[in-house]
């Protein structure tokens, strides 16, 4: 099955994050699909490349990048509510890219399911 | 391309959070994809279409106009949960748009006809 993932909330305040993460690891484990996780409202936040936890925390920006280079999922970063938010392509850790809304509605037609991690 | 039929859920009031604002973002944007779309509004998101909203003392764009502006982007599905009126003493007469006012067992019903149901 093709899943496209929508994150709605930034990381570390909400636990949103986290579960998207876990959920997209285990749908590929099972063989399935992760067509797009798309980063919206607060959820920019989880693109910054100045993200920079305690060591003995997880990286959650990291671990996404880490999700594209090994599986090839596309991260997509909403323009509008990233500029609302200072994430612009010179702080974007690698693996993300900035599009438009419209990569959320593409990616709602072109999945079989779309499932939201937000509050 | 598909036609698939889109459902974005708003839950939360206007101003407090900005749920509401982009939500309505998508909704413009998923309309220039010739889908079906529709809207829904449940809980404190029965406020976003609440008449005479006036954010200026807030120094909070208003953008409760733009349900208004809707049927320009062939918009017209717009859906709210009698319960969530009824717990908050609104009725259809404070709303600033025409909605189809439906119980939440209905609203269940549409919601399982969607492709896709986005909540903000």
């Amino acid at each position: 099955m093709k899943f496209g993932l929508l994150v709605s909330e930034g990381p570390y305040t909400h636990q949103a994050s986290d579960t998207a993460y876990q959920f997209a690891v285990a749908a590929i484990a099972k063989g399935h699909e992760v067509q797009r996780v798309f980063f919206y409202h607060d959820g920019v936040y989880n693109a910054t490349r100045l993200t920079e936890p305690p060591q003995d925390d997880r990286h959650i920006v990291n671990r996404w990048a880490a999700l594209k280079a090994e599986h090839d999922v596309d991260l997509v970063v909403c323009v509008a509510a990233a500029l609302r938010r200072g994430i612009k392509e010179e702080v974007l850790a690698p693996g993300f890219r900035i599009s438009g809304l419209g990569q959320l509605v593409d990616s709602g037609i072109k999945a079989d399911r779309m499932v939201t991690f937000g509050d | 391309m598909a036609v698939k039929k889109f459902m974005f859920v708003n839950r939360k009031a206007p101003f407090g959070t900005i749920y509401a604002l982009e939500s309505l973002e998508v909704v413009l944007i998923a309309a220039t994809f010739d889908q079906d779309v529709s809207l829904v509004f449940i809980d404190d998101g029965v406020y976003e279409l609440v008449k005479g909203q006036d954010s200026k003392a807030i120094g909070i764009k208003n953008h409760s106009r733009t349900y208004r502006a809707l049927d320009g982007y062939d918009v017209e599905k717009l859906y709210v949960e009698r319960e969530s009126m009824a717990a908050r003493g609104l009725t259809e007469d404070d709303l600033l748009v025409d909605v189809e006012v439906l119980s939440s067992a209905e609203m269940a019903d549409l919601m399982a006809e969607q492709d896709v149901v986005l909540s903000f």
